[in-house]
């Protein structure tokens, strides 16, 4: 009824008392806005976060040295403590054995030795650089993506070759794009000395999610990749406490991962402290995802507490509003207004002011999570439905705390209205 | 004049009915008022006049006896009906104008035939013709506010005459203007009624403009206590 009129008349009216209607809108701004940022940077948390984990792989599973005793609280699980020795560990011959026997369900073996973090040089300039050892089997297992050159080979790690496969960025930082890399050699400041390589082949760096949010550019490290063998000749032990095994798609890495226990439960039963197990990525995926859905559900819920308020902001100015325009109303009536057309003016007014409101939130909460998402360097996700839901349900906060006012209002008795001083 | 447009039969009007404080404002009015006659009705504060406008105007029900409008039967209507009633049959002119505020002569014009159902272009039409008629074509597009008392009730006088209603129904029109101003609407009412032959029910407590009515009705007390005939012309 009267729809083009009601809108109308409601602009209008906001237009002569854009204080009071912007202090009216407030609250939904603020309900809206947060509501939309907190969903908007979740989203981009989550999107972020499950790439990540797809990146690491839902087929891999992690397979770690652990102590036998989960009731020996001294335990020390980190290389070199004072219970675990070279025989606790993993040698590569068993790795290579594992592989061996079930080449057909396993589509590579990765692992590495750390030598931390160290510097590139090539005379003027530098670049950090996180150094790891890596047998050949990490490009698969870890999804590296070669831009230029060849991955690490199982010849360089059996002939110790002093060779290794660099970033894109580290490239662009210390060659400027000038040459071709691949060839040239990188001084490496590392722990133990200086080292030189001959660089075979760059990669694709790929920003983390959790990574990188308050180094400046320039200083963030990347991964440096030598031979694993070569890696360890500085380090004391020769066995690794962890690998990295990459299913293939047509084994299901659950089950596996009950096949590797057992596999190498056997290899440890004689040892009393310690035995290998293994973790599936995929739980750990789902429960992480399951995690961030929590928080922002909460968070979001919070946020619908100041929409709710924001909704009573509403209905009070509506009240005050219809008790202003009593004699206006009892004029409406006596010229032929039906009870229902004054109620659906004021229910138009109601939900135009959340709508308006709710318009200018959805901008200020988009505003706010570009913000924040571009502070954690995060992709930003533009949800669309949570747009049209908070379009909805402005609307339906204009109708629900637009209709009690709109009833008052609407049920006058004309006389009392006209008399109203 | 001929048809009988308002038909009051016993009319009472109470009002804190079954309580100590019940009041008797209106103790069974008889009143036929005749197509395109101009009626005064005066009385001082108390009288009764206000709720028999509200009853004329159907603002309001009575607690008894029988009001026939235009030939209809409106005692037993509903709240939408009447609301349909006041709008095609009355044209209210109120003391204080009552403008819808924030909307400028021309809407308000539109307002009754708004409410009616008549299309856009069709209303703005008639509301500026209107507009034209009380002399307020240059002011359309002027909200209530920017326009003095006299310039109001013209715009309020056009806005009564928009759904082409039988009746106009003027509460003390003059009231809150000075004696000139309240003369050049007197003049107004008086044109409407020569010219469109319209039924003119004036509520007054001024005895000088009942004067200029054809017929003057007095009441006290909720009653009628004469009925007499006016000059029927504005007094220069």
């Amino acid at each position: 009824m009267f729809l083009k009129e009601n809108i109308l008349l409601a602009v209008t009216g906001l237009r002569s008392n854009k204080m009071r209607a912007f202090l009216t809108m407030l609250g939904i701004i603020i309900g809206i806005g947060s509501v939309i940022a907190i969903v908007s940077i979740g989203n981009a948390v989550t999107a972020s976060v499950s790439d990540t984990m797809a990146g690491l792989g839902a087929n891999n599973i992690e397979v770690y040295v652990t102590p036998k005793e989960a009731q020996n609280s001294t335990y020390n699980v980190t290389v070199g403590g004072n219970n675990m020795d070279e025989s606790d560990l993993i040698s590569a011959d068993q790795i290579a054995a594992f592989q061996q026997k079930y080449s057909d369900e396993i589509a590579g073996i990765s692992y590495q030795e750390s030598l931390g973090s160290g510097k590139a040089k090539d005379g003027r300039r530098y670049a950090n650089v996180s150094v790891y050892g890596v047998n050949e089997g990490y490009e698969k297992v870890n999804n590296v993506t070669l831009t230029k050159g060849r991955f690490l080979r199982a010849k360089d790690i059996e002939g110790n070759r002093r060779v290794a496969v660099i970033s894109d960025r580290l490239v662009s930082n210390m060659f400027r794009g000038q040459v071709n890399p691949i060839g040239k050699t990188i001084d490496v400041d590392e722990t133990n000395g200086e080292e030189t390589y001959t660089i075979v082949g760059i990669y694709h760096y790929k920003q983390s999610a959790m990574l990188g949010m308050a180094v400046a550019d320039q200083d963030l490290p990347t991964d440096l990749y030598i031979p694993v063998s070569v890696a360890k000749e500085q380090s004391d032990y020769q066995n690794y406490k962890y690998f990295t095994v990459q299913t293939k798609t047509s084994t299901n890495a659950k089950s596996f991962a009950n096949k590797i226990n057992n596999y190498f439960s056997k290899i440890y039963a004689n040892n009393s402290a310690y035995t290998c197990e293994a973790y599936n990525m995929e739980s750990a995926m789902s429960s992480v995802t399951k995690i961030l859905n929590t928080i922002s559900t909460a968070v979001a819920a919070i946020a619908a507490i100041a929409l709710l308020v924001g909704g009573i902001g509403v209905m009070n100015i509506m009240l005050v509003s219809v008790t202003e325009r009593t004699r206006e109303i009892g004029t409406r009536k006596a010229l032929g207004a039906r009870s229902s057309y004054i109620r659906m003016q004021f229910i138009v007014e109601a939900v135009i002011i959340c709508l308006i409101g709710g318009i200018i939130g959805i901008i200020v909460g988009i505003l706010l999570a570009w913000g924040g998402v571009s502070l954690l360097h995060l992709k930003m996700v533009i949800s669309i439905p949570t747009i049209l839901i908070s379009v909805g349900f402005s609307m339906l906060i204009g109708i629900f705390f637009g209709y009690y006012p709109a009833k008052k209002a609407s049920r006058l008795d004309p006389i009392d209205a006209l008399r109203y001083e | 004049m001929s048809q009988d447009i308002i038909q009051m039969k016993g009319i009472v009007k109470n009002y804190f009915i079954g309580t100590p404080n019940e009041l008797h404002i209106l103790k069974g009015i008889d009143l036929t008022v005749q197509e395109g006659d101009f009626v005064s009705i005066v009385g001082a504060s108390g009288s009764g006049k206000s709720t028999l406008m509200n009853m004329i105007g159907v603002l309001d029900r009575p607690t008894a006896g029988n009001y026939m409008l235009d030939g209809i039967l409106t005692s037993k209507m509903s709240d939408n009906e009447l609301s349909d009633i006041r709008n095609r049959k009355i044209g209210f002119v109120f003391q204080t104008f009552n403008l819808i505020p924030r909307s400028n002569a021309l809407k308000n014009v539109e307002l009754p035939m708004l409410y009616a159902g008549v299309d856009g272009k069709t209303r703005t039409k008639r509301a500026k013709e209107l507009l034209e008629l009380v002399g307020m074509g240059d002011r359309m597009y002027h909200q209530p506010n920017e326009l003095s008392g006299g310039q109001k009730q013209r715009v309020a006088i056009a806005r009564a005459l928009s759904n082409d209603p039988p009746i106009i129904l003027a509460d003390e029109p003059t009231g809150a203007l000075d004696s000139e101003t309240g003369h050049l609407v007197m003049n107004l009412f008086h044109r409407v009624h020569d010219e469109d032959g319209k039924t003119i029910v004036l509520i007054t407590h001024n005895p000088e403009l009942a004067k200029e009515t054809n017929r003057i009705i007095t009441l006290k007390d909720g009653a009628v206590i004469s009925d007499e005939p006016g000059l029927g012309k504005a007094v220069e």
